[in-house]
């Protein structure tokens, strides 16, 4: 979101200075041509996305304020924003939500942190670099139902890798059902999604890594600054635009989290790792309950307009300060 | 000069860490998809198996007609079919768009660009049962063309906004000059910006593979059978089915991921230098 602003000062620049009367009109009339061809190229895009968003998208809203109770229904009377009121008045919506902002703080601040590192390993002189890169690679090409149906297996409680690692160790004395316990079965889901995303966001933190100019570290090297200083004022101010994307794009991603939690626990035990996603989708497809399901999937886009539009003011103002 | 020795010892044996974290579960993976069941579930666990035993793999490619092997092997061909589509499908819409991003002046060129990436914030269960019951009437439920155009509406912002800021980065006057020569601005666009944004499409390309080869919620609400149902489906019904059986699950995630993995090797050393203009520009 930051690089549309950018961008837009980008063009901004680049525009051409006032020019006298009969230019002007040519520059009009070739500013409409380029209305134009933008119109059809950007045609296709548009057809590919909202043609198939645009109308689900209204239809939930739509579905949202009826009661529908099976996917043929023909009963299905207007309820106005009942929908919404039995969902916020359930206990259950508020703690599969608290879970959700554990699950998505707690991954996101690993990921920074872990990816932070990992992106200055990537960045250092090695030897074998590209042996290095290629090994960090990989679990972020891994599939999310792999990795998911990976890490099941190391924590299973008969046959799991940690359970033998640490009972050999002598940490533990016995096996334990790792996803067995309410909370220890999210943070150990927290660690398998820690796991495979890391290496994206170190990869994002890599690329902005990269574009900071030599001759600042040069220049710090001769005020003989010491790392944290130049990590402090150099490294962190560069990165501050690379950092709130990844920050944006992984919050988001984090709130909406489906899939791992689908192939790791599905949801138990005793809803433990139940996320709102995931709530939504018991919801709707296992209780039926389809206009709940589609308000619920509203306030989900409600809380992510909301985390991003905070985060951006946030970023935004410590941009400025850390610049 | 001994400082930067022991400096670079260091960053060496962090490498080396990272390196060994990352690798020990995925190696656990592959020793236990050959390891004997006998031998994966004895305690104290033999990390190192006296035997091989590759009946999963056998299973897997050659296994009959209603085996895991055949549900395997059809969930590998309509993947591969899914995310080359979806690839395709979403460069060739996505170059088109970025261009204009880039290039064009046009009103509301920045809120369209928003619009496209606010697409991003929307659950994808938000979409769910209105799609499925387009799907439905269209006859593409349980199809893989019904599958590439849901997931194209995933990857084509994503490429949109890797390839604008990408043809950002190109200076305008290799464009003009190829203008001045009697190109039209498409033909500038073929024949002078894509060959200089090769790293941006590299990375787009990549990106979208692995978008579309890891998409999970639509491939279960709209595939049912062998005729469209993708690995990450597949997987989690082995999962799901075997749970005693590890192995085979290890075996069939190890195939599932082998294909992305080679792709993200071979694009990247591209994604850095791709997306290097991404974060910077945003």
């Amino acid at each position: 979101m930051t690089g549309v602003s950018v961008a837009g000062v980008e063009t901004e620049r680049r525009a051409p200075a006032p020019a006298p009367a009969p230019r002007g009109r040519r520059n009009r009339r070739k500013r409409d041509n380029q209305g134009r061809l933008a119109f059809w190229l950007l045609l296709p895009a548009a057809v590919a996305v909202f043609g198939v968003i645009v109308y689900p998208i209204l239809r939930t809203l739509l579905i949202s304020f009826f009661e529908v109770n099976s996917a043929l229904a023909t009963d299905t009377p207007f309820v106005g924003l009942q929908n919404y009121v039995q969902i916020l008045t359930a206990p259950g919506f508020w703690s599969a939500m608290g879970r959700t902002l554990y699950f998505t703080l707690v991954s996101t601040a690993l990921e920074l942190v872990f990816g932070l590192i990992v992106a200055g390993l990537l960045n250092a002189k090695l030897r074998a670099r590209w042996l290095f890169r290629a090994v960090v690679i990989i679990p972020w090409a891994i599939p999310t139902i792999v990795n998911a149906a990976m890490w099941k297996g190391i924590f299973s409680a008969q046959y799991g890798a940690l359970n033998a690692a640490l009972t050999q160790l002598g940490i533990i004395d016995q096996y334990q059902a790792w996803l067995g316990d309410p909370t220890l079965a999210l943070n150990m889901v927290i660690i398998a999604d820690v796991w495979k995303t890391t290496p994206l966001v170190a990869f994002f933190l890599l690329a902005g890594l990269t574009s900071i100019p030599d001759e600042l570290y040069e220049a710090a090297k001769i005020d003989r600054a010491g790392w944290p200083r130049i990590f402090r004022s150099i490294v962190l101010p560069m990165l501050v635009p690379s950092i709130s994307i990844v920050l944006v794009l992984r919050t988001v991603e984090a709130f909406k989290v489906f899939d791992i939690i689908y192939a790791m626990t599905r949801g138990g035990p005793v809803n433990g790792t139940q996320t709102v996603a995931y709530y939504a989708y018991t919801t709707a497809f296992s209780d039926q309950n389809f206009g709940v399901g589609a308000a619920l999937s509203y306030i989900i886009v409600l809380v992510i307009l909301v985390l991003t539009f905070v985060y951006l003011r946030m970023l935004r103002r410590s941009e400025m300060s850390l610049l | 000069m001994k400082r930067a020795t022991r400096n670079s010892i260091l960053i060496h044996l962090a490498a080396l860490f990272v390196a060994v974290l990352i690798l020990l579960p995925f190696g656990w993976m592959v020793i236990a998809s050959v390891t004997p069941q006998r031998i994966l579930i004895s305690t104290p666990l033999q990390w190192i198996p006296d035997t091989l035993d590759w009946s999963r793999y056998e299973l897997i490619f050659r296994g009959g007609a209603d085996s895991v092997g055949a549900t395997f092997r059809a969930a590998l061909a309509n993947t591969t079919i899914v995310a080359v589509g979806t690839v395709a499908v979403s460069m060739i819409v996505g170059i088109l768009g970025a261009y204009a991003f880039a290039r064009l002046r046009f009103r509301f060129r920045q809120a369209v660009l928003i619009l496209f990436l606010a697409t991003y914030m929307l659950p994808q269960i938000a979409l769910l049962i209105p799609l499925y019951l387009i799907l439905n009437s269209l006859g593409l439920l349980d199809t893989v063309t019904g599958l590439i155009i849901v997931d194209c509406s995933l990857v084509v912002p994503f490429v949109l906004w890797i390839l604008s800021n990408y043809f950002l980065t190109i200076p305008e006057e290799l464009e003009e000059a190829a203008r001045i020569d009697g190109a039209s601005r498409l033909g500038a666009l073929f024949r002078v910006v894509l060959p200089a944004a090769r790293p941006g499409i590299f990375a787009a390309i990549m990106f979208a593979f692995l978008l579309a080869w890891d998409e999970f919620m639509y491939a279960l609400i709209f595939t049912s059978s062998n005729a469209a149902k993708t690995l990450p489906v597949a997987i989690s019904e082995f999962a799901g089915r075997y749970t005693t059986d590890f192995g085979l699950v290890a075996a069939g995630g190890i195939l599932a991921a082998l294909p992305p993995i080679v792709v993200a090797m071979i694009f990247q050393r591209y994604v850095v230098s791709g997306m290097a203009a991404g974060a910077v520009k945003g």
